[in-house]
């Protein structure tokens, strides 16, 4: 089964997150994978070493975008500098589709460099979804918005996070990244059920999905990207794939990275998971 | 400005904004004992649990302001990371201690108003002026090492322009010629013999920052700076610079600095020569030392066709 319109129509498989301490390995031996996710900002840059090794990577692989600094959930508006910098940088990837967060991070000009939490409200998710969508005009390619890891939940919300996800989403027509490890990680620290809100998404808007491992503190979880992915995660990603179908699949190992072939390991595990529970149809 | 009261209800832009403010404000405090804590007292003295519990829910695992706390953690141990990665020589010229204290007052005072950390040293050079409180008594030493530092940084990665060849220039008039430079050519003029220093503390891999979408839990964590002899007081003039994609630097002549300043500037060549050269030795061989620097910035590629601002 293809992909759907939400990653543009193309079949990706299992990526791997490109990281500055395997750039010497990938260049030097070319390991086969699938595609690579490269964090945006990293390359959002007028020239120097990141340009050149991005130009040497796409020579070899596919390579999707993912951003960590457009702010959908902002009260502020979108910043056009930022989106013109975004919109170099896809024409020179040609990514199939690029996501970022459903998360706020800056205000009144100070950032934080986070990706915080919003109230969920039908206010915000109109807010939210048009700047979504304000974005997917101007980069002329498929945006996901991924759903953050939370350590924090507001008064002020009426509706739970799936249901802020879907109407985000639904209204501004767009696809979804869907971290399953964030799920677990807030499902344990705001107390629902992770399996109840993979269930309530639409499946049909899943256009990536990212699995990464956390630390598990006394008081709650912290999405620290430094450990395999454990195995509730592991079912989650099951029930997912089971629900979206045949989905682009990263892992995410972002603090004390183990080897490229430790990495990457990891990540095919989730080959098994997807020819068990979601098999592409011949 | 007076601090803006919690928003019962999130039902417009303005109201999301409000509770975005707040949020800010409680996070962006400075931690304390060492680093762990939020601070107790909101800006105006209120106490901090009495207003982040207007708008963070607390579980019955953890207040409203300890959840709060993870944030605020994040926020701080993420850009104290930024700013040690980006001034080692600074952090060796201050001592791990008194640098952690003016990166917090740096902080505190210019937080990131760019969406890449890559930017967030830029405010670092006026900062050491307005308050040298947080690096007396080495605050001369302080400022040369930061402006080199963050030369760098500009050297590191900003656009690299088709450059000029010699055959480009033949038969200009240097009387209405100008050249421009590459931008992530930085020229500085400094007192202390900096970057023998920078070599001696340079312990770090130039790769770029660590963007990402995880959370930190943990503080920098630095080994031991064993002791270096501070930097020598020498006047010295540097080119900052890239080939291929990797940062260098070399010592100029001051002739050299004032020519290539001068071209910065917009001047022409023959009045960016007469600057360089008002004041220089007259027993030197002038034309040919002006050669060899032509030279030498052609085939580094720092010219290229000027961009009128």
């Amino acid at each position: 089964m293809p992909a759907n319109k939400f990653n543009n129509f193309t079949d990706y498989g299992i990526g791997v997150g490109l990281r500055v301490p395997h750039y010497a390995h990938i260049l030097d031996k070319k390991p086969v994978v699938d595609w690579f996710e490269i964090i945006s900002e990293n390359f959002m840059v007028d020239g120097g070493r990141p340009l050149k090794v991005l130009d040497q990577i796409l020579e070899q692989y596919r390579v999707v975008q993912h951003g960590v600094s457009m702010y959908f959930g902002n009260a502020d508006p979108l910043n056009k500098e930022h989106l013109k910098k975004l919109k170099r940088l896809v024409k020179r990837t040609n990514t199939p589709w690029l996501s970022d967060h459903l998360c706020w991070g800056s205000v009144d000009g100070s950032y934080s460099h986070d990706l915080l939490p919003m109230p969920y409200t039908m206010a915000v998710a109109k807010h939210t979804a048009e700047k979504v969508r304000q974005a997917q005009d101007f980069l002329e390619v498929p945006i996901c918005v991924e759903n953050v890891s939370s350590y924090a939940e507001f008064h002020q919300s009426k509706m739970t996070e799936w249901e802020f996800l879907s109407e985000v989403v639904e209204r501004a027509d767009c696809g979804m990244l869907l971290d399953v490890n964030n799920i677990y990680v807030s499902s344990q620290n705001h107390e629902f059920d992770p399996f109840e809100y993979v269930r309530n998404v639409p499946h049909h808007r899943i256009g990536q999905i990212h699995v990464a491992g956390h630390t598990r503190y006394p008081t709650h979880l912290l999405d620290t990207h430094d450990h395999p992915v454990p195995d509730p995660v592991w079912d989650l990603y099951a029930e997912t794939i089971k629900l979206g179908g045949h989905t682009a699949t990263l892992l995410e190992w972002d603090d004390r990275i183990p080897s490229f072939d430790e990495v990457h390991a990891e990540a095919l595990k989730a080959n098994r998971f997807l020819h068990e529970h979601a098999p592409v149809s011949a | 400005m007076s601090t803006p009261l919690c928003p019962p209800s999130i039902d417009s832009v303005e109201d999301l904004r409000q509770l975005q403010r707040l949020m800010g404000v409680a996070m962006y405090r400075p931690l304390v004992n060492d680093d762990e804590e939020l601070a107790p007292e909101w800006t105006d003295g209120r106490p901090m649990a009495e207003m982040v519990g207007e708008f963070i829910r607390p579980n019955d695992r953890l207040t409203s302001e300890e959840r709060l706390a993870i944030y605020s953690r994040s926020y701080w141990f993420r850009i104290l990371d930024c700013l040690y990665d980006d001034f080692p020589g600074l952090r060796s010229v201050l001592g791990a201690k008194k640098f952690h204290a003016f990166a917090r007052a740096y902080l505190a005072s210019c937080p990131s108003s760019s969406w890449t950390l890559r930017n967030l040293g830029n405010r670092i050079l006026p900062f050491i002026d307005q308050h040298p409180e947080w690096t007396a008594p080495r605050t001369a030493i302080a400022r040369d090492i930061a402006h080199f530092e963050w030369a760098q940084v500009l050297a590191f990665d900003e656009a690299r322009n088709e450059p000029l060849h010699g055959d480009d220039l033949l038969g200009s008039n240097p009387d209405e010629l100008r050249l421009g430079l590459q931008p992530y050519l930085v020229f500085l003029e400094v007192n202390y013999a900096v970057d023998d220093y920078f070599m001696a503390v340079r312990n770090r891999d130039s790769g770029m920052r660590a963007e990402a979408s995880n959370t930190l839990d943990h503080a920098p964590v630095r080994a031991a700076v064993r002791r270096l002899a501070l930097p020598k007081k020498q006047k010295l003039w540097l080119a900052v610079h890239r080939c291929d994609t990797d940062v260098y630097f070399k010592r100029i002549t001051r002739e050299a600095f004032l020519l290539f300043t001068a071209l910065q500037r917009g001047q022409t060549v023959s009045a960016a020569l007469e600057i360089a050269l008002q004041q220089a030795d007259p027993g030197e061989d002038w034309a040919k030392l002006v050669k060899e620097w032509f030279e030498n910035a052609a085939t580094l590629g720092w010219f290229c066709a000027r961009r009128e601002p």
